[in-house]
C-alpha cells in the first residue's frame, strides 16, 4: 500500500462523493421545499447519462452532448414534474414512494425499448485523456478531475443561488412556509417547477459526465439513488451544506474502505479471515456509518436550518 | 371483528372465495388441467404471507417500511446457508431462521423508530439494501448467482415437503395462520396501542404508553412473519438469492399492501393475488411488461382509496 495508491483512492472517492452530490442536492431541495420523496430523482440521472450518449452519438461532440443534454434534462423534469408529481404534493409519503416507484418502472422500461441494445458508451473526448501530474508524481486522469472541478463549482453556484438571489430566497421562504409565500403573491406552482427542473438538470448532470466512464444502461440510476438517501440522512434533509459534506464523506469512506479494508483487517485477523470479511465489511461499512450518525445526531450531521 | 364476522358482505364474500381457491387449488388445478397452477398458487399464498406481515406495520402501525423482503431474504438464506452445510432438519432450520429474522428486525428497527416519516423511509431502505449487498459479497454463499438447495426441510418424516400437495398445505396453514396471528395481534391491547400511536404518538406517549417498545414488538413480530414467508420460499424453490431482498421486491409488497386496502386484515391477501396474476399476465404478452404495469400502479395509487377493499364498498364505521 503505497502512499500515491492511497491519494489515488482517495481522489476516487472525493469524484464518488461529487457525483454523489449531484443527486443529493436535488433530493434534498425538492425535499425542503416540496416535502416530495422522489424515487425517480435516480431515474433523471440515467436519462441524462442517455441524452448524453446519444446526442454524442449525432454530433460526435462531446461538448455538444453537454450542451444539448443539459437542457433536455432539464426539461424531461420540468415534464415529469407537471405530469405526474404536481398531484402528489399533498399525498402522504407512502403515495408518492410507490407512485415515483412506478415511474422508475416506466423510466427503465422505455430505455430499454428505445435503446435496446445493452446500454450505450460513450468515449472519453480525446482532449481529456490522459493524466495530470498532482504534486508528488501523483498522476490523475484528468476527465476524473474534471468532473471533481464541475462538482465544485456546482456546489459553489448552488450555495450562492440559496443564499444569495432572489430565487435562492424564494425557495428558503417556501421551504419554512409556502402557504405564507402562496399569500404574499409568489407564484408557488412555477417555483415548484423550476426547482424540480433545477433538481433534474443536476442529476442529469451527474449522469452525462458518468456516460463516457461507466456506459448508460438501464436501471443504473438506482444504486446511485440508494447512495443519495444515505447521504441525505447523513448530512440533515433539507440542507445543500449537508449533502455536500455527507456525500464527500460516504463517497470517501465507501470507496476508501473497498481498497483498504482487508489490508487494516490483516492487523488483527488471519489473512483468510481478513480477506472473506474484507469485501462483505466494506460494502456494509456506510450503511454502518448511517446507523452511527442516527444513533447520536438522529437530525443528521447539518441539519437544515435555511433550507 | 366485523370483516371475520359476516361473511354476507361483499367483503366477506370475496374473502371466502380467496381462501376457498387458495384451499382447494390442488384439486380445482388438476381437474382444469392446469396443474401448474398449484405452484402460481403456492407463490402467491408466500408473498400474501409477506404482504400480511408488511400490512401489520404499514397499515395498521404506520411505519412504512421500504425494506421489508430483506427479512424475506435472511429467513431463506439461513435455511439455504443451514442446508448449504448440511443441516437439513426444518426442527433446526426454522426456530433459527425466525430467530435470525427476528433479530435483524430488532437491530434495524431499534435504529429506524428513533426517526419518523421520511427518514424512516430511507433508513429501512438502505438497510435491506446493506443485507442485500452483504449477500452479494459473500461468494461461497454464491453471491450475485444465489444458492441452490438440495434437500428441503426435512421434520423427521412427519411431514414431507418434497410432496407437493404437502409443501403446498404447510404454506396455506402458514397463510392462515399468520392471518389469524395478526387478527389477534392487531385486536388486542397491544396492537391498540400501536393503532393508537399511528394515528398520534404524541399523546399514547402522554397517557403513559411506552410507545417505541410497543412499536418495536410490532416490527419485530412483522420480520419474523416475513422471515417465515422467506423459509418457504427457499423450500418451494429450492434457491436462494440476493434477488429475494433486492429493493424492487420491497416495493412490490407495498404495492401490494396498498392494492389490496392497508390497514385490513384480508387486503394484503387480495392484493398479492391480483398484483401476482396481472404480472404473470401482462409478462405473457410482452416483456417490456413494466411499460403497462408502471402507469397502472400510478393510477391505482393516485384514483383507488383503500385499495381493493375500499371498492367493496364502504367500511362499516363499527369500534376498533
Amino acid at each position: 500500500m503505497s502512499w500515491v495508491f492511497f491519494t489515488e483512492q482517495f481522489l476516487n472517492g472525493f469524484q464518488l462523493g461529487i457525483l454523489l452530490f449531484l443527486l443529493a442536492a436535488g433530493l434534498t431541495l425538492v425535499f425542503g421545499i416540496m416535502d416530495l420523496v422522489n424515487l425517480a430523482h435516480g431515474s433523471l440521472y440515467m436519462m441524462g447519462a442517455f441524452f448524453c450518449a446519444q446526442f454524442y452519438d449525432w454530433t460526435d461532440s462531446f461538448l455538444f452532448a453537454i450542451v444539448l443534454a443539459v437542457p433536455a434534462t432539464f426539461l424531461l423534469g420540468i415534464l415529469v414534474e407537471v405530469v405526474t408529481l404536481r398531484t402528489l404534493y399533498t399525498r402522504n409519503h407512502l403515495d408518492q414512494v410507490l407512485a415515483t416507484f412506478g415511474l422508475i418502472l416506466i423510466f427503465n422500461e422505455i430505455v430499454l425499448l428505445v435503446w435496446p441494445l445493452e446500454g450505450l458508451s460513450m468515449p472519453v473526448p480525446t482532449y481529456l485523456l490522459g493524466s495530470v501530474n498532482l504534486l508528488f508524481g501523483i498522476e490523475y486522469p484528468i476527465y476524473r478531475l474534471l468532473i471533481i472541478l464541475v462538482g465544485l463549482a456546482v456546489a459553489v453556484a448552488l450555495y450562492f443561488l440559496v443564499g444569495r438571489t432572489r430565487m435562492g430566497m424564494l425557495i428558503r421562504a417556501g421551504a419554512s412556509n409556502r402557504r405564507m409565500l402562496g399569500a404574499l403573491g409568489i407564484d408557488v406552482k412555477r417555483l415548484y417547477t423550476l426547482v424540480f427542473g433545477l433538481g433534474a438538470l443536476l442529476a442529469g448532470l451527474g449522469g452525462m459526465m458518468m456516460a463516457p466512464i461507466l456506459s448508460a444502461s438501464s436501471g443504473m440510476g438506482e444504486s446511485v439513488l440508494i447512495l443519495a438517501f444515505v447521504v441525505i440522512v447523513i448530512g440533515g434533509i433539507g440542507s445543500i451544506r449537508g449533502a455536500f459534506i455527507g456525500a464527500i464523506i460516504a463517497g470517501v469512506i465507501d470507496t476508501m474502505g473497498r481498497s483498504f479494508l482487508d489490508v487494516f483487517l490483516l492487523l488483527f485477523l488471519p489473512a483468510n479471515a481478513a480477506e472473506a470479511a474484507g469485501p462483505a465489511l466494506s460494502s456494509m461499512l456506510i450503511y454502518v456509518l448511517m446507523a452511527a450518525v442516527l444513533t447520536f445526531r438522529p437530525q443528521g450531521l447539518f441539519p437544515a436550518k435555511t433550507g | 371483528m366485523g370483516e371475520l364476522a359476516s361473511l354476507r358482505t361483499p367483503r366477506g364474500i370475496f374473502a371466502t372465495v380467496i381462501l376457498g381457491l387458495c384451499a382447494f387449488m390442488p384439486v380445482l388445478a388438476p381437474a382444469l388441467d392446469e396443474p401448474f397452477y398449484i405452484t402460481v398458487f403456492a407463490r402467491i399464498m408466500i408473498w400474501a404471507i409477506a404482504a400480511v406481515s408488511l400490512n401489520l406495520i404499514l397499515g395498521y402501525g404506520g411505519m412504512v417500511s421500504f425494506g421489508h423482503a430483506c427479512y424475506l431474504g435472511i429467513g431463506g438464506y439461513v435455511v439455504g446457508i443451514m442446508a448449504f452445510h448440511g443441516v437439513t432438519n426444518g426442527f433446526i432450520q426454522w426456530p433459527l431462521a425466525l430467530l435470525a429474522s427476528g433479530l435483524a428486525a430488532l437491530v434495524f428497527g431499534a435504529i429506524c423508530l428513533r426517526t419518523r416519516g421520511v427518514y424512516f423511509i430511507m433508513i429501512t431502505l438502505a438497510f435491506a439494501q446493506m443485507i442485500y449487498y452483504l449477500s452479494i459479497s459473500v461468494e461461497k454463499y454464491g453471491s450475485d448467482d444465489g444458492l441452490t438447495i438440495d434437500f428441503r426441510s426435512e421434520f423427521g418424516g412427519l411431514i414431507d415437503l418434497e410432496e407437493r400437495t404437502v409443501i403446498y398445505y404447510v404454506i396455506f396453514f402458514c397463510l392462515v395462520g399468520s392471518l389469524y396471528l395478526v387478527h389477534r395481534v392487531v385486536n388486542s391491547r397491544f396492537g391498540m396501542v400501536v393503532r393508537g400511536s399511528k394515528s398520534n404518538d404524541a399523546r399514547m406517549h402522554a397517557i403513559g404508553h411506552p410507545t417505541y417498545r410497543y412499536r418495536l414488538a410490532c416490527f419485530v413480530i412483522a420480520g419474523m412473519i416475513c422471515g417465515l414467508a422467506g423459509i418457504l420460499q427457499a423450500n418451494l424453490e429450492k434457491f436462494v438469492s440476493p434477488d429475494m431482498m433486492y429493493w424492487p421486491r420491497s416495493g412490490e409488497l407495498i404495492f401490494m399492501v396498498v392494492l389490496g386496502g392497508m390497514g385490513t386484515l384480508f387486503g394484503p391477501v387480495a392484493g398479492a393475488l391480483v398484483f401476482l396474476l396481472l404480472a404473470d399476465t401482462l409478462s405473457g404478452f410482452t416483456e417490456h411488461w413494466h411499460i403497462i404495469f408502471g402507469p397502472f400502479l400510478i393510477l391505482v395509487v393516485l384514483f383507488v382509496h383503500g385499495g381493493i377493499d375500499g371498492l367493496l364498498g364502504r367500511r362499516e364505521a363499527a369500534g376498533g
